[in-house]
């Protein structure tokens, strides 16, 4: 697909990562982050080698840093939420700069912020790497029902149509000299959202009635099944099993 | 509150992961029944499906200003489940927060199963449950679903933050005290859930003045067309009465004296007398019951107590209101005491609710009455 059609958090390539194919990459992720969760705690050094093992990835898929720290961002709910925790737990307390802070509060908010950010950068990786219709295919090629992959489909081809259609209705709320101020505007906000609800679901109907004169009868026809040769999973492998090594290592010592 | 990675320990994620996607098979299959139209209803599935999907997407982006610079968004589970049913519901809101995991790394990949409980499972089933009784509870009427939808976001919010609770009582990874976590995560959410629930019962009612047809929460109240004739001699004027008269019958107002009596409009219940029972009976319960209740604290509190929790627990803010601790401040007699606050609490319960039917009905009775002078 051309610049124009690709999800904004893909990032075209031709980098070893990008060949590797989806349902490859996906499992990689998701080994590696359940390894990092799996990791105690304790063992700090550990997350330090995970971080490089995953700044190695994404410098062979030649995604820049600045790419990836920008997309960390949206873990910055929970950074706050984990900045709280040394106030509000419980057990003995240390001495931190004039603050007496709960050690094992410091230890649960070093454990959410470290594992957070990595299982954050592996997942803005793996988006990076892989187009939208190819991670698709990939979790349908991980077994997940098909229905349930036509529906993601769904969802993220007319994720689009449907923002923007809300996108206009506050252009027309906006001309018409409309501006929500307060809980008092709820009530208009609410109708647009009926309205968008409305405007969804006839749509859909319409996208029904028009597949099923294509000749549409509940599956999608695979065009391009892609099949992954051993060497290519031993490749997508790399990763989780350099993190496997450094849990056992964070495990025994 | 999409949870990431981390923060519920690795045997939970698993077990969450398992009855998510238990629950996401048995709505795959409960969706196809929702949303089958005139044919089988295996292909509407995936269309009908993924744009509610979409619109769960789009709509958790419409900002809705609280006060001065701070605002909120839907979160939609309780408002899918009134719209689509509960089955459609389930799977829309998994599928957006499965794209929202592998996609916008919002909410960790081993969390998944962990939200999908959490966010998808318990907020729709919760919502559709509490709607779906209310709905049989209440009158029959347009505006029963829209107070029906209301209590069910109302409730849907803070059951979440309950579940998420009891998640991270089983496999949290911070030794935050459990009452510490459920009173900030209830509190915070009963406060969040005031908004859904305001958004989700005005986004409901603005659907259902349209196309009542398309919430699958409403599908039993529409009556079916009845063949009314009336004799009219003068077309052009007539028109106009014959549709304000069926109109108005419908609402079961005073019936139209010319014209043979048209078919009873079916078996109502008195709403009157529903609600006087009610408040009969909370009056009762508030008033009576609760002079046999137990005076010992909630287990909860009791928990904190006897661990020493809640030495340094702030007392409420509203500790020295009248009516704290569930009695009437000046009054010695305890049980009588108790008893007055009840009512009290039931009252103003009701003088609430009661704003809140007034105000929505004078908007309607308006619309009827403008709606009345231009058909004359």
């Amino acid at each position: 697909m051309g610049a124009g059609h690709s999800h904004k958090l893909y990032r075209h390539g031709h980098s070893p990562v990008h060949a590797l194919p989806p349902h490859c990459k996906i499992a990689a992720v998701f080994c590696f982050v359940l390894v990092v969760v799996s990791t105690p705690r304790e063992a700090v050094w550990a997350f330090g080698l995970y971080a490089v093992l995953i700044a190695a990835a994404a410098g062979a898929a030649r995604v820049p840093a600045g790419f990836l720290l920008k997309r960390l961002l949206i873990e910055v709910p929970f950074v706050a939420f984990a900045v709280l925790m040394p106030f509000v737990a419980e057990g003995p307390r240390v001495d931190v700069i004039g603050l007496s802070l709960s050690e094992s509060g410091l230890w649960g908010a070093w454990n959410i912020l470290a594992k957070g950010t990595l299982g954050v950068a592996a997942s803005v990786l793996l988006a990076a790497t892989t187009e939208l219709r190819e991670l698709l295919l990939g979790l349908q090629r991980l077994r997940m029902p098909p229905q349930l992959v036509q529906i993601a489909s769904f969802m993220i081809r007319y994720g689009d149509v449907i923002t923007d259609e809300m996108r206009r209705m506050r252009i027309a709320r906006l001309s018409r000299g409309f501006e929500a101020r307060g809980v008092r505007h709820w009530g208009i906000l609410a109708k647009s959202a009926g309205a968008l609800f409305i405007r969804s679901y006839e749509r859909g109907e319409r996208v029904h009635l028009a597949m099923v004169s294509r000749g549409y009868t509940g599956t999608m026809p695979v065009i391009a099944d892609t099949t992954a040769t051993r060497a290519q999973w031993t490749r997508a492998a790399a990763l989780p099993v350099a993190a496997l090594a450094v849990c056992l290592l964070g495990w025994t010592l | 509150m999409h949870v990431p990675d981390g923060f519920i320990n690795a045997p939970v994620s698993v077990a969450t992961g398992v009855v998510a996607a238990a629950a996401v098979a048995v709505s795959l299959r409960g969706a196809r029944r929702e949303l089958a139209g005139a044919g089988s209803g295996a292909e509407r599935t995936a269309p009908l499906a993924g744009l509610v999907a979409a619109f769960i997407f789009a709509v958790q982006m419409l900002n809705f200003p609280v006060a001065a610079g701070t605002s909120g968004h839907l979160l939609g589970g309780a408002l899918a489940a009134i719209l689509v049913g509960p089955y459609t519901g389930v799977l829309c809101v998994s599928v957006v927060l499965l794209m929202q995991g592998v996609l916008f790394a919002d909410g960790g990949l081993t969390a998944l199963g962990v939200n999908i409980t959490d966010m998808a499972i318990v907020t729709t089933v919760v919502a559709y449950a509490l709607f779906r009784g209310l709905v049989k509870v209440l009158p029959r009427g347009r505006r029963s679903i829209t107070v029906a939808s209301f209590v069910a976001a109302l409730v849907s919010v803070p059951a979440a933050a309950g579940a998420f609770t009891g998640l991270y009582v089983l496999g949290g990874t911070a030794d935050v005290s459990i009452g510490k976590v459920f009173t900030a995560m209830v509190g915070v959410h009963v406060l969040i859930g005031i908004g859904e629930a305001v958004i989700t019962a005005l986004t409901v009612g603005a659907v259902v003045a349209v196309r009542p047809d398309l919430v699958y929460g409403a599908r039993g109240l529409t009556q079916p067309l009845e063949l009314r004739t009336v004799q009219v001699a003068v077309p052009g004027a007539g028109a106009g009465e014959v549709t304000t008269a069926a109109r108005e019958s419908a609402e079961s107002a005073p019936e139209p004296a010319s014209g043979p009596a048209p078919a009873a409009p079916g078996p109502r219940r008195s709403t009157r007398r529903v609600w006087l029972a009610g408040v009969a009976t909370a009056l009762v319960c508030a008033g009576g019951v609760s002079y046999y209740a137990s005076a010992d604290p909630d287990g909860l509190e009791k928990v904190a107590h006897d661990q020493g929790i809640d030495a340094k627990a702030k007392d409420h803010a509203a500790k020295d209101s009248p009516l704290a601790d569930y009695g009437v401040k000046d009054i010695g007699d305890p049980r009588l005491s108790g008893g007055l606050a009840g009512v009290i609490g039931v009252g103003a319960t009701l003088a609430v609710g009661t704003g809140v039917f007034v105000v929505v009905r004078r908007r309607k009775s308006a619309g009827t009455a403008e709606r009345a002078v231009g058909s004359v």
